[in-house]
């Protein structure tokens, strides 16, 4: 039998023509919102900084879970330790917007010893426990004196600017974490802990027997999404200036982070920022609606995690084979295009 | 004598932690999902007896009557339309879809209901307050021991059931290896539904004894389903007894700890919970680290 | 016509075909053994015909009813059981619970719980002890007792022989045998009809009235077991191109 040789080489490629236009996009939008605030008008800036939080909140939820495989009912612990972290280093004496960045940062700290043992854990046990932690938490704090339990207190140092400025500041601050997020995210996945997710996302034994190195993996995606809800926390309580515990550790945060990541796209790049702005709009649209509102926003997670579980990015993205942003990998040319590996 | 007193009021607390939890454990051993709505469930349960109270002055006991078959059939409902289609994709999807159906729960109940706290106690006269006096001055309330007793029967029911009768070997069998008990005429699906409904019962008695021993409204359930896992996972996941322990455990946790400090009843029992949960995964890897230090190592030439 | 009639068959593990478009047909009270390499398809095969695997294409046909879309234990009920391989047995459940959960096929016949342990006499000590606790041997006969409990009218075994100790094959093959109706001698229409998938050639042809050799899926040869040779299904057992093998085929 003889052998023939094919002439065809197979190229790996990362960056195609529509990724191309997305990222100079996405750059040119991030440039643009940021001169909302001189042009738009305080309720639309106000507003987007909403999204900008739950944009953060959805990105590091699915890093968690989409990631890391670690489903976590308790990230609230984080987004309320952020919140507590800027109110008491603000009475401090700490100026607030540094506040917010050195809270955040803490909270990042403390989940280093936290990760030590909580990712110990797994499946609903990890999930679970992250939410007791996050009860536990709430508690602990409701004994600080500068809180008073439920009475909670205010940002207060953030009187020292005016309502305008003190708006856009929020806003830049939020613009700028979410993109800085966002770009981490982006840099992680098309490196080694990008393929390392993906590997450990599918069998984590096998992952471990080929060198990945799960648990430091996991760690970090633990650390970063802690940090990463801690700034968002900040970030809220520097937009809404009052600090009620209750609100701030509500498990209602997990329930808006799962359905802008189910509905989204769970363990995709796009998923979470296309969940995020559904959310928002679906907030904007029939927030007011009250109870309504929250009744239909559980029957669509759970319509979601039923019928469609990967979410509406997780769909188009295996069914053209899109991907807008260039995390994964490309097989071009040889004898055919199977379908792109994320 | 108020240690003694903490201690008999948590075993008391720990009776009810066990009823709450018996059918989380339950569903959990068979089927090894964690339902998430399980609290809301037995909120939905005591809503369901208040109506039947309140409209028809139906005692809450006999109400269960009639809303036991009720929860039975929501059970295997959830489970047919919810539970079946999540368990096949793994661990992750039951967690959310179960939050999911917690959630629209919650939510509908308070359109239903309102925001008002509820109680069953003005229903059951006496049951209430009526207590016993142990030597000691320790005083246990009746309906305590009521919950107790009715924990310890249920959880014995269930283990009865499971050892003694067709249905529990089949429930066994499809709990250990779904495919091969289908090969013996097992109907794997069947059993689980079934497996979701009995739990869902218990289920609707525990919601009858929180609404009996305290308030309720329509957000309560994520809180009971806290202290369910609590004692569930104190006690060892997986074992019907394990909850009974656990659940006292808890009870007995909370007790000394509101005795600490204001705020600490919850405070000890998460940290209880947290620390028995961390010691058994750091024993279980040590155990295991130990046993690989025993295996015979191989030598290369 | 025949009991078991296997049309087209096709099986998939994920985008592997591992069962490629097989036909059999099994007439009633006949020993069929399916025989070839790791990875033929055999297991996946009988895995198909009793329902845990699913069916990519073609169609199962038992006493004349189409069973291609009954659920597993649907077919128990009908009388098609399996005895797996590796036996599965429920290990923390005592050997009369594993026996007694056969019930839940529902089928009357002359297995019930003491004739099974009649056949299986070795077990009498055993009933309370936990199936897991038992010897390869004694969970064998445990795994085809429970599989008996079910009546069946056609019985297909998957590699009973495997990881057991010589002795306690034998043990095992001499249950069969019985059950097959070949130690009476009465003919093949007082046996339970089974199908079984060995590796053990001799037994294969001690115990069998047709051969069927598979190989990647397909089948490469099938003939009546006092017209093949050893040499022959060992040719095609291993997919040899050997002369010598090519010429115990063509002879």
């Amino acid at each position: 039998m003889t052998m023939t040789t094919t002439s065809t080489t197979s190229r790996v490629t990362r960056w195609t023509a529509p990724s191309i236009a997305t990222v100079s996009l996405v750059v040119a939008a991030q440039l643009l919102l940021a001169l909302a605030p001189l042009f738009l008008s305080a309720n639309v800036v106000e507003r987007l900084t909403t999204l900008f939080v739950y944009g953060i909140l959805a990105l590091m939820w699915n890093a968690l879970a989409g990631y890391a495989g670690l489903l976590s009912v308790g990230q609230q612990a984080f987004f309320g330790l952020g919140a507590y972290a800027t109110v008491r280093l603000a009475d401090f004496g700490v100026s607030p917007y540094l506040a917010l960045l050195l809270a955040a940062a803490l909270v990042g700290v403390l989940s280093l010893p936290i990760s030590a043992f909580m990712l110990r854990l797994r499946g609903g046990e990890f999930a679970i426990g992250m939410w007791v932690l996050a009860e536990l938490l709430h508690l602990l704090v409701n004994l600080d004196n500068l809180v008073q339990g439920e009475t909670g207190t205010s940002l207060i140092a953030l009187q020292r600017y005016s309502a305008e400025d003190r708006r856009a500041y929020t806003y830049w601050a939020a613009l700028a974490t979410m993109a800085a997020l966002a770009w981490l995210v982006f840099v992680m996945l098309r490196g080694k802990m990008g393929t390392a997710a993906q590997a450990i996302r599918d069998n984590e034994e096998a992952a471990a027997s080929v060198g990945v190195r799960v648990l430091a993996s996991k760690r970090l995606i633990f650390v970063l999404s802690a940090f990463g809800c801690a700034a968002a926390g900040a970030l809220w309580v520097a937009s809404s200036i009052t600090f009620q515990p209750k609100t701030y550790f509500s498990v209602q945060w997990t329930a808006y982070m799962i359905f802008m990541v189910l509905v989204g796209g769970i363990g995709t790049y796009e998923g979470p920022i296309l969940g995020a702005v559904l959310f928002f709009t679906m907030e904007t649209l029939f927030g007011a609606t009250g109870v309504a509102y929250l009744i239909g926003l559980g029957a669509t997670a759970l319509l979601f995690a039923l019928l469609m579980p990967r979410g509406i990015w997780g769909e188009i993205e295996q069914r053209l084979g899109l991907q807008l942003l260039p995390v994964g990998y490309r097989l071009s040319g040889g004898t055919g295009d199977p379908p792109p590996k994320r | 004598m108020i240690w003694l007193n903490q201690l008999v009021q948590g075993l008391m607390l720990g009776g009810y932690y066990a009823l709450l939890a018996c059918g989380l454990s339950f569903m959990y051993g068979v089927m090894r999902i964690i339902n998430l709505a399980h609290g809301s469930l037995a909120v939905l349960s005591a809503y369901l007896l208040f109506l039947l109270a309140e409209r028809f002055d139906i005692h809450p006991l006999l109400g269960l009557v009639a809303v036991v078959p009720v929860m039975a059939l929501v059970g295997w409902v959830l489970h047919r339309l919810v539970l079946e289609r999540s368990a096949r994709s793994g661990a992750l999807l039951p967690l959310l879809s179960t939050f999911g159906v917690a959630s629209v729960l919650d939510n509908s109940m308070f359109q239903s209901f309102g925001a008002d706290t509820r109680s069953l106690a003005p229903y059951i006269d006496t049951l209430s307050y009526d207590s016993w006096t142990l030597p000691g001055g320790v005083i246990v309330g009746q309906l305590s021991v009521l919950t107790l007793v009715i924990a310890v029967g249920l959880l014995g029911g269930l283990h009865l059931m499971l050892v003694r009768t067709a249905l529990g070997r089949r429930i066994r069998a499809a709990a250990h290896d779904a495919d091969t008990a289908q090969l013996v005429g097992v109907d794997a699906r069947s059993v689980y539904a079934a497996s979701t409904a009995i739990a869902i019962s218990t289920v609707a008695i525990a919601g009858a004894f929180l609404a009996m021993r305290a308030t309720f409204d329509p957000y309560t359930g994520p809180q009971q389903l806290i202290f369910a896992f609590e004692a569930v996972v104190i006690g060892g996941a997986g074992s019907l007894w394990g909850t009974l322990i656990g659940g006292i455990v808890l009870g007995i946790a909370q007790s000394i700890g509101a005795q600490i400090h204001s705020q600490g009843f919850l405070i000890t029992g998460h940290v209880t919970f947290l620390v028995v949960l961390l010691a058994r995964v750091y024993v279980a890897d040590s155990v295991r680290r130990w046993f690989r230090t025993l295996r015979p190592r191989i030598t290369m030439p | 016509m025949s009991l078991l009639k296997i049309d087209g068959l096709e099986a998939r593990h994920g985008l592997l075909t591992a069962v490629q478009g097989i036909s059999l047909e099994i007439e009633q009270g006949e020993t069929l053994a399916l025989v070839g390499a790791n990875g033929a398809g055999k297991t996946t095969l009988l895995r198909t015909l009793a329902g845990v695997h699913p069916l990519a294409a073609g169609r199962i046909v038992f006493d004349g009813l189409d069973v291609s879309a009954l659920p597993a234990h649907r077919r128990a009920a009908a009388g098609l059981a399996l005895v797996p391989e590796g036996r599965k047995l429920f290990p923390a459940m005592t050997v009369q619970e594993n026996l007694l959960v056969a019930l839940s096929a529902k089928r009357d016949g002359r297995w019930n719980l003491s004739t099974v342990l009649e056949a299986f006499p070795q077990l009498k000590p055993k009933l309370k002890a936990a199936a897991g606790t038992l010897s390869g041997g004694q969970q064998q006969a445990v795994a085809i007792g429970r599989a008996l409990m079910t009546n069946p009218r056609v019985l297909l075994l998957d590699e009973v022989s495997l990881g057991l100790s010589p002795l306690a094959v034998q043990g095992v093959y001499d249950s069969l045998r019985t059950l097959m109706g070949k130690s009476t001698g009465k003919g093949a229409a007082q046996g339970t009809t089974v199908v079984l998938v060995e590796q053990d050639l001799q037994r294969t042809f001690a115990v069998a009235d047709r051969i069927v050799c598979m190989l990647e899926g397909k089948v490469v040869a099938s003939g009546r077991a006092d017209e093949m040779t050893r040499d022959q299904v060992m040719a095609y057992y291993f997919g040899h191109r050997t002369p010598a093998a090519h010429e115990a085929l063509t002879t």
